[in-house]
């Protein structure tokens, strides 16, 4: 599991520090660090975390371009 | 006809933030042809943010940095191999490897890289590095968990002062040295770079602005130390250059596009100039590459490293790519960053550097918590919060309607006597870091527009 939050968007209310709080956590009064690749146990509670986001700044999902290989020009469908 | 829009072959050069966004996109927007992603780097897209925050701090592994996927692209990845070339007859992309990969539309989203130290054999000096990529991140981070006894920061813009702020959360000494008279003073003018330099000596920083530094010191080819400008020198084992950014153009050197240093132009629909500004439409840009004029900024062509113009700038980009002229829309958002240091929250609407007044709009230098609100020739057309984001949206609705500055009393906690001050927003030739947004150009057309939020 990814997650990736837009802080353009995020006002730091919190909630998902509340819900997840081993993923999300305030730095100072309002800067949200949070972890980008949670623990499978954590996924319920970032999922719940990012639904009760009230700007809808976090965004959760498998990661982009995992089907992709590595390696110079690897070529992988 | 939109059949012709929706098949054939996309191919994307840059496989990060906006070349993943605009592949989303490009299939969400119906794109059932043959799409290929090219990345100079062996890793799939990540984000970078985070790099200089959590990575830094030692609290995220860098291999954690991957992005969500919105949605399946259904794309051919190519991977660690560079682009080299464009050849725009032929519509053919050139990669370092050999191969040439046929298109009928291209994106441009190469991005850019970080600005190498000018001396070539001090930058080769164990200990020398930068923060760009994260492989650059996850070597820094395993310097800093060996604890040096000094860490050497040069430059302080965003990157540079949020790898300072990570340095010294880590108990870590840092030097700062920075060429202007404060950090953040390219970004963001006069005002808050007093607030960071006074913020940045408030928590131990060896900060040192006006000064150079004229060369890195190394025996048995390990850094041991600096020499600076006014005489000094300081011995340090780890230096981190952060001296801004330098674009991804040179592959196009020859293809006929008007690339260079500044970036790709191209329209507010994201399709790329050729040399002799006339529109292309089947070669498209987006994301840090990109200078395209806005509409709020007298048309200026703007080059914006954000995160969130990256994304935004992708979708429009994609749309563009797979509709034809009348259902094509215009990248208008208003430009937006954060940035997280000494445990304070940074955020930006507008364009700093675009104006020539500012005023405190809301609290004050005193508690840490405000909003500087930026002005030019009499309207707003940026602000920024610090420990306040809550008050942000209201000033990007003034921006967007080019409202009068300074603006008119909003909150209850606005200093009584507005006082307005020049921004001082430098020339950005005396900074070691690069201005994030960089103004480059205008029509001489200066019509000024009022921009309506996109519905
Ligand atoms: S709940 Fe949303 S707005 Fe609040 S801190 Fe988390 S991400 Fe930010």
């Amino acid at each position: 599991m990814q997650i990736v939050v837009d802080l353009n968007r995020c006002e730091g209310y919190a909630q998902c520090v509340f819900l997840a709080p081993k993923v999300f956590e305030l730095h100072g009064e309002e800067a949200l660090l949070y972890a980008p690749a949670p623990p499978a146990e954590q996924a319920e509670r970032v999922r719940r975390a990012a639904a009760a986001c009230p700007v809808q700044a976090i965004l959760v999902g498998e990661q982009a371009g995992a089907d992709a290989g590595t390696g110079a020009g690897a070529d992988v469908r | 006809m939109s059949g012709e829009f929706k098949s054939g072959r996309i191919v994307i050069v840059g496989a990060s933030l906006a070349g993943l966004r605009a592949a989303e996109t490009l299939r969400d927007e119906g794109f059932t042809g043959e799409l290929t992603l090219v990345g100079d780097e062996p890793h799939p897209p990540y984000d970078r943010p985070p790099l200089s925050k959590q990575v830094l701090l030692g609290r995220v592994p860098a291999a954690d940095v991957g992005l969500p996927a919105r949605r399946q692209v259904d794309a051919r990845w190519k991977l660690g191999v560079r682009a080299s070339g464009l050849d725009p007859a032929a519509k053919e992309v050139l990669l370092a490897n050999g191969e040439r990969l046929p298109f009928d539309r291209l994106l441009i989203t190469t991005g850019t890289r970080a600005r190498p130290w000018p001396h070539p054999e001090e930058a080769r000096l164990d200990g020398v590095l930068t923060v760009r990529t994260v492989d650059d991140a996850s070597r820094l981070a395993e310097r800093l968990d060996a604890g040096p006894r000094r860490v050497l920061v040069i430059g302080a813009g965003f990157t540079g002062s949020e790898i300072a702020s990570a340095c010294r959360e880590r108990g870590l000494a840092v030097t700062v040295a920075e060429r202007g008279p404060a950090p953040l003073v390219g970004a963001l003018g006069g005002t808050l770079g007093s607030f960071a330099a006074r913020l940045q000596r408030a928590h131990g920083v060896d900060l040192r602005c006006g000064v150079t530094v004229t060369s890195l010191l190394g025996s048995n080819g390990r850094l041991t130390g600096a020499e600076l400008s006014d005489g000094s020198r300081i011995d340090v084992e780890v230096a981190v250059v952060a001296l801004g950014a330098v674009r991804n153009t040179e592959w196009l050197d020859g293809s006929g596009l008007a690339a260079g240093p500044r970036g790709v132009a191209c329209d507010a629909g994201c399709r790329a100039f050729n040399m002799y500004g006339i529109v292309t439409d089947d070669v498209f840009v987006a994301g840090d590459v990109a200078r395209f004029p806005h509409p709020l900024f007298d048309y200026q062509m703007l080059a914006l490293e954000h995160w969130g113009n990256a994304v935004e700038q992708a979708e429009v980009a994609a749309h563009n790519m797979v509709n034809p002229g009348p259902l094509r829309r215009p990248h208008l958002a208003v430009p937006a960053f954060w940035s997280s240091q000494f445990g304070l929250n940074i955020k930006s609407v507008g364009v700093p550097t675009f104006s020539d007044q500012v005023t405190i709009a809301q609290g004050s230098v005193e508690e840490g918590r405000l909003v500087v609100a930026y002005g030019y020739r009499g309207r707003i057309t940026a602000a920024v919060s610090v420990n306040r984001a809550k008050w942000l949206e209201h000033y990007q609705r003034l921006i967007e309607t080019a409202a009068p500055f300074p603006p008119e009393p909003g909150a209850a906690d606005r200093p009584t006597a507005p006082r307005v001050m020049a921004s001082d927003v430098p020339d950005p030739k005396v900074l070691s870091h690069g201005p994030t947004v960089a103004l480059t150009g205008h029509l001489p057309d200066r019509r000024l527009a009022v921009l309506r939020p996109m519905a």
